[in-house]
């Protein structure tokens, strides 16, 4: 099959290449680390729905693979239409998408049938259904892009703050009254982008720092939690005279993160809901419901450990193959090339990663427009919230937040918003000369 | 604008920081902990005991004695129970609404996610119809196991029965590899010879999904291990002379035990009142279990190696008679009065040498024989030489296989008495006992205790002319079927051969002409030598035995007769005693009038002189 996705390739860049158009400088780097994180993931589900004794043919458009195959087929169209559509148009069109989407979310909220207590699919008819909330993230790094590039954050413009932070904030907002609280905090990725672009990094460090306490807070006693921190704040203060002379600051800066770690507990028991809430208990204390919430966790990470250095080999895993791991060939992917490939196999998928992300910053950076580079650094951070949150959730390093491992998982909205979200940016690259001539 | 670019580094640091966190994460759980491995075999892969079938057994004919019938056991899994009907449930088994409960109660407390049985030892026709049903209630399965079966109703108590292992002998290290729920020999040959027996469990490991659905073998089954079906027995037991052996028996209390004396060999080992050992396969088990044992008979007493409380009785005298032989104290001609003053006797020929005096069992010859054995004059004390002369003689009856265990091979075997000085020194003081306190050893009575298998036993040293071999109910292990080499030992008594024939030629009168005359098989041309005892017994009627061996030369059986309440040897014992050798030489039973006499059980409502 791969062979059969390499002529296709091949024949396709043969064509663009006679026209002498774009082909040049396609960064082929992340392309092919697009496809063979394609193809290992159309692999890996195809080993997660795997069954030793009804063994369905890897094509069957009965299981999962097979139908993921054909979403690769469509990708592989929509990677055409991405290409050869003007790369202009992406800029230009920006708001416009963004609004489209953002009616899009709006009418999936009032006619979506609810599944699983979500109400984020539309159904197109046919059997084909349709998450506008994967596409709102490409939609909102084009508006979040496109705006950044007209103004200058670091002017401190507080009108454009808040036209920024409205952009970021009305999808996931509406996401969350879809009850995809997932897919909304993935939004929270778009401040790495910013970050670059001169947001101060007071926001990246406030915002981590808000992360990390809350984390600590479910796992460390209070008491030890405070004691720590009053002493690494007071040991700051004491070898920094600059903050020495900010004394006042420091003592309301404690008190702020002293009441935040209260306010942990009111936030888990009375702010988030109940499933919510047991996948912060199931972080904290997998152990404590092994069969209830726990469950995920538990069976996950016994499947990642199970596998070893070297894994089970291909089709051999028992844990995702016998439907211990729920949501295996979707959100617990993972699983399975934990299980079947040890820890050289996940390794290796976190090393490819490592280096989509490098290269995807990397060609954010040569691009010429605050628009192109901005959105570049969207790409990345999008992808690596999403490699952040679904890779820790199957370690036991994250709370169970159901979101997909890019280009891995199963699902065609969650590919297509992906391969939408990268193809975008590297047509905007290939171009980048035409860029430069104007 | 040049340090805004260089934020990328720190971008590209957390990335990175994030995938080194991750990997080192992955390393500790997928190679360090090794937790998650267990786990995983655990939940996924499920190890198949493979039970063995146990050995048959068959008895010296090639007949079976013992054999394999499938049974099926309703098996529960807690944890897997979802939805229960019990009331339905309860109609399903037909079962009490409360005896449910009460079952599912004690599986939950057993284990949660192990499974264990719920409801043991269906038929196959219960099977059917729960199986059928079955769907409906999940966590319950059917466990085809196989059961003990037997195609006769013979030999229970030698058979011994398998049951559910205890909660102490789990316990117990000896019984390392046991798992609950699992049969173990719990008496007779089961329990002697569990450990060939039982075999070798095989394991399949099978794969099974989340809901606990099978889902092929593991590894395409390279860790599996077969079960090895145990080693097969072959008995010693001929079961047309044990089953005729209990026909005699039936409704009486006794024990018949009979040996080859060439070989130690048992060949019918009876003991009055037997069971059915099918009683011990059905779900009944308990019930009837707990029944025999406390029924007013005893049924679960295992007469022959275990009844050794009952003085021998006349029989002894030949032991008496053989040790004062070979001792010098008396020679086949010596003869003696029939003085009634001594020890009471009945009416018969006086005086009498010692042919005589076997074949009618005269008490004071033998009161006076024995005191020419016991006081040799070895000292001029007349207590310490009836102590020495005592010591003495008790040697040489432990050389019969008297008061000790004779090593059978059915567990339980008690040793019996024999009169010690340390006995009488502790009754009545050192130097304070003479041979008027002990005279009555002389006839069999007193501190004697013997088994019957001890007399069987004797019956073949005399038949051997001196000689024993351990008795035995198995003959050989396994296929090869080569005898087993702990019986194959010969046992010396400590009297020397020829002193046996005077004692053979007594005997072969006393079945001719003496008590014994109802064991005659000279109509079919058997010279059967025997001799009838009676046992005293405070309790009620005296016990009657006959222990006898024939042919005279060359000897096939040798064979013991007791018979509780019987009163006389020659009345009920040794009618017996003659069908069965005549059953067991010629395979035909031609004294019908004997086996008739023996039938009516009158012999047992015949007052007591």
């Amino acid at each position: 099959m791969e062979k059969v996705l390499g002529q296709t390739l091949s024949s396709t860049t043969r064509s663009r290449r006679s026209s002498g158009f774009l082909a040049p400088h396609l960064d082929w780097v992340t392309v092919l680390l697009y496809f063979l994180l394609v193809a290992l993931g159309w692999m890996n589900i195809y080993a997660a729905v795997y069954s030793p004794d009804n063994v369905i043919n890897i094509f069957s458009m009965d299981i999962n693979s097979g139908k993921q195959l054909a979403w690769i087929g469509a990708s592989l169209l929509l990677i055409i239409v991405l290409m050869v559509v003007d790369y202009k148009v992406y800029e230009h069109l920006a708001y416009p998408i963004y609004g489209f989407i953002i009616l899009l979310l709006l009418v999936t909220l009032v006619v979506a049938k609810p599944i699983a207590g979500s109400r984020s699919w539309l159904d197109l008819g046919g059997g084909i259904r349709l998450q506008p909330a994967e596409l709102a993230k490409f939609a909102t790094a084009l508006a979040a892009s496109k705006f950044l590039g007209s103004i200058n954050l670091r002017q401190q413009n507080f009108k454009d703050q808040m036209i920024l932070a409205a952009i970021t904030f009305v999808p996931p907002v509406i996401i969350i009254l879809q009850n995809e609280t997932g897919s909304a905090l993935v939004f929270a990725a778009f401040i790495l982008a910013y970050f670059r672009e001169g947001m101060s990094p007071l926001i990246l460090i406030i915002g981590g720092s808000a992360a990390a306490i809350f984390i600590l807070t479910l796992l460390v006693p209070k008491l030890y939690l405070i004691a720590g921190i009053t002493i690494l704040m007071a040991l700051a203060t004491w070898m920094d005279y600059r903050l020495l002379r900010r004394f006042k600051v420091m003592i309301a800066l404690w008190g702020v993160v002293v009441a935040m770690i209260f306010s942990v507990d009111f936030f888990v028991n009375d702010v988030l809901q109940p499933h919510q809430q047991n996948r912060i208990k199931a972080l904290i204390n997998p152990e404590a419901d092994p069969l209830g919430y726990g469950w995920n966790v538990t069976q996950s990470k016994i499947a990642i450990g199970s596998g070893g250095f070297w894994g089970k080999g291909f089709l051999e895993g028992t844990q995702t193959k016998f439907d211990f791991v729920p949501e295996q060939s979707t959100d617990f992917i993972f699983c399975t090339i934990g299980e079947e490939h040890g820890w050289i196999g996940s390794t290796v998928l976190i090393a490819l990663f490592m280096v989509l992300l490098v290269r995807i910053v990397s060609i954010a950076e040569r691009q010429k427009s605050v628009f192109a580079r901005t959105y570049g650094y969207c790409v990345a951070s999008i992808i690596f919230f999403h490699f952040l949150v679904n890779v820790g959730m199957t370690i036991g390093l994250a709370p169970v937040v159901g979101i997909p491992l890019p280009f891995f998982s199963y699902g065609g909205s969650s590919l297509w918003s992906f391969t939408i979200l990268l193809f975008i940016l590297l047509a905007i690259d290939a171009n980048r000369a035409k860029d430069l001539a104007r | 604008m040049k340090y805004l670019e260089n934020r990328k580094y720190v971008i590209q640091g957390i990335f990175l920081m994030v995938g080194i966190v991750f990997a080192i994460r992955l390393f500790y759980i997928q190679v360090v902990d090794s937790s998650y491995k267990q786990a995983a075999e655990t939940n996924a892969i499920k190890p198949i005991i493979q039970y063995p079938f146990r050995g048959l057994i068959y008895d010296r004919n090639g007949k079976l004695l013992v054999q394999n019938t499938p049974v099926y056991d309703l098996m529960v899994v807690p944890k897997d129970v979802k939805n229960l009907d019990t009331l339905r449930l309860a109609e399903l088994v037909k079962l009490p609404l409360e005896d449910v409960r009460e079952r599912l109660k004690k599986a939950r407390s057993f284990s949660y996610v192990q499974p264990s049985p719920f409801y043991q030892k269906l038929s196959t026709q219960e099977f059917a119809y729960i199986q059928n049903n079955l769907i409906d209630f999940p966590g319950f399965y059917i466990n085809a196991r196989t059961a003990r079966g037997y195609p006769h109703q013979s030999l229970g108590h030698a058979l011994g029965y398998i049951a559910e292992i205890s909660p102490r002998q789990l316990e117990d290290s000896t019984y390392n590899g046991y798992r609950p729920g699992d049969y173990i020999g719990k008496a007779g040959i089961e329990l002697e010879y569990e450990k060939y027996l039982m075999g070798q469990r095989g394991v399949k490991y099978k794969m099974v999904n989340v809901r606990g659905v099978e889902k092929g073998s593991f590894r395409e089954g390279a860790f599996d291990t077969l079960a090895v079906a145990g080693e097969n027995l072959v008995s010693t037991i001929d079961l047309d002379l044990q089953a005729y052996g209990e026909y005699l028996m039936n409704g009486a209390k006794g024990s018949i035990v009979a040996i080859e004396p060439a070989t130690g060999e048992v060949l019918a080992y009876v003991s009055a009142p037997f069971y059915d050992p099918n009683l011990f396969t059905g779900k009944d088990y308990g019930k009837n279990y707990m029944e025999l044992l406390q029924d007013s008979n005893k049924t679960m007493f295992n007469r022959p190696i275990m009844a050794d409380q009952n003085p021998p009785g006349s029989i002894f005298k030949l032991t008496q008679a053989l040790i004062a032989l070979e001792e010098g104290a008396i020679n086949p001609n010596t003869t003696y009065a029939c003085n009634k003053s001594l020890v009471n006797c009945h009416d018969h020929p006086s005086p009498l040498n010692l042919y005589g005096a076997v074949q009618h069992s005269c008490n004071p010859y033998f009161y006076q024989a024995y005191k020419a054995l016991i006081n040799q004059g070895k000292s001029p004390n007349t207590f310490t030489d009836t102590a020495i002369g005592l010591k003495e003689w008790r040697e040489k009856v432990l050389s019969f296989g008297f008061g000790q265990q004779l090593g059978i091979d059915i567990p339980g075997e008690k040793k019996g008495i024999v009169a010690s000085t340390d006995l009488y020194d502790r009754v009545y003081g050192k130097n304070r006992w003479k041979y008027s306190t002990i005279y009555s050893l002389s006839i069999g009575q007193g501190e004697l205790g013997v088994t019957p298998l001890q007399m069987a036993n004797f019956m073949a040293i005399i038949a051997n002319r001196g000689h024993y071999f351990t008795p035995h109910i198995i003959r050989s292990v396994g296929e090869d079927g080569k005898p087993l080499k702990e019986y194959q030992e010969k046992h010396y008594a400590a009297v020397s051969p020829q002193h046996f024939e005077p004692i053979i030629a007594g005997m072969s009168e006393v079945v001719r002409a003496g008590t014994g005359r109802r064991a005659n098989l000279d109509k079919v041309g058997i010279e059967v030598c025997g001799k009838t005892g009676t046992a005293q017994n405070p309790q009620g009627p005296d016990h009657a035995v006959f222990v006898a061996f024939a042919p005279r030369d060359n000897p096939k059986i040798a064979i013991a007769v007791y018979v509780e309440h019987g009163k006389w040897g020659g009345q009920s014992a040794a009618p017996i005693a003659g069908l069965m050798i005549e059953q067991y030489l010629t395979d035909t039973v031609t004294i019908k009038q004997q086996e008739k006499w023996v039938l009516s059980r009158e012999y047992l409502n015949i007052k007591s002189k």
